[in-house]
């Protein structure tokens, strides 16, 4: 199976991807069983770092097998500015989080409801 | 001052005072004293202030003129001598003063412009102050000349020589016509004052009967009246003082108007309002006639103005002078004898003159010279006469619905219906003496032929009437139709070619005849009916009026001693019926005239004093009337008292020649006083000179036959109506269906009605059928496929485009509707959604990037 000869394989972009995908999913299962808003927070946090990693992967001139094309920064670049924002939302989201607990006394997000159409 | 700048003042000022009374009356009435019973005063005021102004001027013309007439006598001939010169010098006067105020509008011409043509006075001599004119052959025989004076106030406008103006032309005829409108009119204000009292409050007026029962209340229009009257007089007066025929025409409208409003005074009532419309109509048929006349005139002679106008020259300064109507028809090259003017012998024969014309085009001053040799040809030939018998005949038609004539004679019984003393104001020197007046005026301008239909419709008039007024019962419809037979008689004596005696009849007839109404206004005003037969024996309680009364009546018939003296009626009637005779044995053919003229005069005696004692002689016939009858207020019988005085001197002469004849004499249109030998058409007619009738046989068997005549009736009347000699049921009885004839005016009415107001009828029910069955049926149709299509359309517009709109909004709303449940608000469940959407959009674009891109 194509699938498998990857373990074979010396460790190149594929590996990275497969890397940053299993993290994506798990982020995005995280957000979506977690009712805590904590966990939700967490799975984003997942989602973020599965696509840094992926920025990481294509960005490396190594793991691309080219060596002149770049200054070979941009994937890196991005990834700091990922981290960056990451770091900014989870602040903003914490804020969020905490005013929720004050006013519901909880940080459950089903029960974030005022939104509802 | 000069005669010719005062008597215009003052005439002006009589004229227009009235007016100024109209204007305030109009805006102030009902507020000038309670229920406005000052207006009476104010309208009084102003028609005495013109009366005053009139007489002035009067006296004035008396000082310079004297009172003698025409061409007789030397004295005379002498003074004419120095006014012609006078009049030489103030022309001159006149011209110089425009030289140095450049003004062409008021062009004062001095009209003695005749007199100076005829005195060899050209307007350029006239510069000569020493200039002395011999004028012995301006008073030669057929010559003379009456002194006028013309000009005008203001131009109304002026388009290259036509020109339309308020002017005056004053001579002893505007001056006497002045005199005595505005004394009869003042008499009449005075008496009116008291008669009209009762509408100083509300008025419960009997004669009108309310659908839901009883009388009309209506408020007192006291001031209304005197507002009328003003109007009335004013309007009169610029008929008389009119220095053209536009002028004359525009105020004899006034006068229409003024009768409308007066003889429906009392317009509730149906018979007053028809009776004001009936006078209205009628006088507009003679109107339509006399536009036919003025066309005639403007359209062949391009000017309506009587006199000669001078006017300076634009070019060089030198005096101008437009010739008048009186001037082209009569002019003085040809001494003032009737020819066909250059101007409608030009338009009767203009192929003619186009032939001449394109055969001389090329040089067209030769056409021109060749034009005037030929215009005295084509006069020989006749040609322009019918334009001029047209134009005559045209006017006098205007003249027989003002002068109320046969045929259009039917409005002034009904005319009645106005207030006693409109009846006398209409009847005797305003309205009906417009037209009388105007054939006066304009008879040097009358063809021989129209003075022939005029003696005829004037006699048919005077006889028709006396016999109507025979059988006459209401006491204002006998006067109304004595007042139509004493006009036929004015205008038969103009038509016989007596231009004194009809104008001196007019004149007391005006004095006796607004006697005669105001006496028949103050009985009404006791007994409160119109019937003669329920009077009677009525000079008992109210002597002064029955005295006045009978002063009239002798004034009507001509009452005299013959030869010696007599009342005013005896001098005029007696000048008519000689002049009758002296056209007859002229012109043998028209006997009829003077008998119809003698036997007028004996039944003029006989319904008059049948008025008379029905009214006041024998036993009261009515005792209910005879109980309730008193002598009428002061105010009232004053008036009386001044009028019989007139009635009774107006016609007498002073010293000789003076006199009304005498003034008359002195207007005597130029060239009239030899008559005429023959007419335009009809060779053989001729019209004898008036002084001819004024001596020896003819005048003294006209005299003898005027009071033959006038005794016979008196007679008649006194031993049917007073001896009673026989019963005058028996004779009604004996002459029944005569009676019935006569006492429903010969069928006139019954005639117009058949003849014109049924078709009238017909047409306009037939008309009125067309409308509503077709007309309206059609409109109706249309109307309703439209409303049909409005719904259909309607129906449209609601369910089809409303209801795709509607549907659309629906929808949306629905999908809104469902659309709002994914919003769950979970937060969860929107991540979910993001995953699910992703991927599915994955898919999608894997499944459609090979067959887009690929495929």
């Amino acid at each position: 199976m194509n699938f498998f000869n990857i373990l074979a394989e010396p460790v190149g972009v594929s590996h990275y991807l497969l890397v940053g995908a299993v993290l994506f999913t798990a982020g995005v299962v995280c957000m979506v069983i977690k009712r805590n808003a904590l966990g939700v927070l967490m799975g984003i946090e997942l989602v973020l770092n599965g696509a840094n990693i992926n920025f990481i992967a294509f960005g490396s001139p190594v793991l691309r097998g080219e060596s002149t094309v770049s200054i070979g920064l941009d994937g890196q670049a991005i990834a700091l500015f990922v981290i960056l924002l990451a770091a900014a939302e989870a602040a903003v989201a914490l804020a969020i989080t905490l005013n929720f607990y004050n006013n519901h006394a909880t940080v459950d997000v089903d029960r974030a409801e005022d939104l509802k159409g | 001052m000069e005669l010719e700048q005062t008597l215009p003042i003052l005439l002006g000022l009589a004229w227009i005072t009235p007016l100024f009374s109209f204007v305030a009356i109009l805006f102030f009435g009902p507020r000038m004293g309670t229920h406005g019973k000052n207006a009476a005063s104010v309208a009084t005021a102003a028609i005495v202030c013109s009366f005053v102004f009139s007489l002035s001027a009067l006296l004035m013309w008396i000082g310079v003129h004297g009172m003698s007439g025409g061409s007789h006598g030397s004295h005379h001939v002498l003074l004419t001598d120095s006014q012609t010169v006078l009049v030489a010098g103030s022309a001159q006067w006149n011209l110089a003063d425009h030289q140095a105020s450049g003004s062409e509008d008021a062009s004062e011409a001095v009209h003695p412009a005749h007199d100076a043509d005829a005195a060899g006075v050209q307007p350029e001599d006239a510069h000569n102050l020493h200039h002395s004119p011999d004028s012995s052959d301006s008073h030669g025989a057929g010559a003379h000349v009456p002194i006028s004076y013309s000009g005008d106030w203001y131009t109304l406008f002026k388009v290259g020589s036509l020109e339309l103006t308020i002017g005056w032309y004053i001579d002893a005829l505007t001056l006497l016509m002045f005199v005595v409108v505005s004394l009869i009119a003042s008499c009449i204000h005075i008496y009116a004052t008291g008669y009209m009292h009762d509408e100083l409050h509300e008025v419960i007026d009997h004669e009108v009967h309310l659908v839901a029962g009883g009388h009309l209340h209506r408020p007192g229009r006291f001031s209304r009246f005197f507002q009328s009257l003003s109007l009335f007089c004013f309007s009169m007066f610029g008929i008389v003082i009119a220095g053209n025929l536009a002028m004359i025409f525009i105020f004899w409208e006034l006068v229409g108007i003024c009768s409308w409003f007066l003889i429906g005074f009392y317009y509730e009532r149906k018979t007053a309002s028809n009776a004001a419309n009936k006078a209205f109509i009628l006088n507009r048929v003679g109107d339509f006639g006399m536009l036919i006349g003025l066309m005639a005139l403007w359209g062949a002679l391009g000017t309506f103005r009587f006199a000669d106008s001078v006017t300076m020259s634009l070019d060089d300064g030198k005096p101008v002078v437009a010739k008048g109507l009186f001037n082209l028809v009569r002019p003085a090259e040809n001494d003032h004898q009737l020819i066909v003017p250059d101007g409608m012998v030009k338009a009767s024969a203009s192929g003619e003159i186009a032939g001449i014309m394109i055969e001389h085009a090329t040089r067209p001053r030769d056409g021109e010279s060749e034009l005037k040799s030929r215009i005295s040809q084509w006069r020989s030939d006749g040609l322009g006469s019918w334009l001029l018998i047209v134009a005559g005949l045209g006017i006098f038609c205007g003249c027989v619905g003002k002068s109320a004539q046969v045929p259009l004679h039917v409005w002034l019984p009904d005319a009645m219906e106005g207030p006693t003393p409109v009846s006398a104001l209409v009847h005797s020197a305003t309205m009906v003496a417009a037209g009388v007046y105007l054939v006066g005026r304009l008879y040097p301008i009358l063809a021989p032929e129209v003075l022939l239909v005029i003696a005829y419709i004037g006699m048919i008039t005077l006889v028709i009437a006396a016999t109507i007024a025979m059988v006459a019962t209401d006491i204002k419809r006998v006067l109304a139709y004595s007042t139509i037979s004493q006009l036929g008689y004015m205008m038969l004596a103009l038509g016989v070619g007596g231009w004194v005696a009809g104008l001196f009849h007019l004149i007391t007839h005006a004095f006796f005849k607004s006697l005669l109404f105001l006496c028949s206004g103050s009985v009404i005003h006791a007994c409160h009916t119109n019937d003669m037969r329920r009077m009677g024996g009525l000079a008992k309680v109210m002597p002064w009026t029955a005295g006045a009364m009978l002063i009239g009546c002798l004034a009507i018939i001509g009452a005299g001693i013959p030869f010696v003296i007599g009342f005013s009626g005896y001098y005029s009637k007696d000048a008519i019926l000689a002049q009758s005779l002296s056209f007859v044995q002229n012109n043998p053919s028209h006997q009829i005239l003077f008998l119809a003229a003698a036997a007028g005069a004996s039944l003029t005696a006989f319904y008059m004093f049948r008025l008379w004692y029905m009214t006041f002689a024998g036993e009261p016939r009515d005792h209910h009337v005879a109980e309730h009858a008193h002598e009428s207020p002061l105010i009232m019988v004053a008036p009386l008292v001044v009028l019989s005085f007139f009635a009774v001197v107006a016609g007498w002469s002073f010293s000789g020649e003076g006199g009304l004849t005498g003034l008359l004499e002195q207007a005597r249109p130029a060239g009239t006083s030899e008559g005429a030998s023959h007419g335009l058409l009809q060779v053989s007619l001729m019209i004898p000179a008036e002084h001819e009738s004024h001596q020896g046989a003819v005048h003294r068997s006209a005299t003898l036959v005027a009071f033959t005549t006038a005794a016979l009736g008196l007679l008649a009347a006194t031993s049917l109506y007073l001896w009673k000699f026989v019963s005058v049921e028996l004779l009604s009885r004996m002459f029944g269906p005569l009676v019935i004839f006569l006492s429903k005016s010969w069928y006139f009415d019954e005639l117009y009605s058949f003849l014109f107001m049924k078709p009238v009828l017909l047409v306009s029910s037939l008309a009125s059928g067309t409308d509503r069955h077709a007309i309206d049926r059609f409109v109706d149709g249309i109307a309703w496929c439209a409303r049909r299509l409005a719904v259909f359309d309607d129906w449209i517009d609601r369910f089809v485009v409303d209801g795709v709109v509607n549907a659309t909004a629906h929808a949306t709303w629905n999908i809104g509707l469902k659309m709002r449940d994914f919003q769950t608000g979970k937060v969860r469940q929107y991540v979910m959604f993001i995953v699910i959407g992703t991927i599915a959009l994955f898919v999608l674009a894997s499944m459609l990037w090979n067959s887009t891109i690929a495929g």
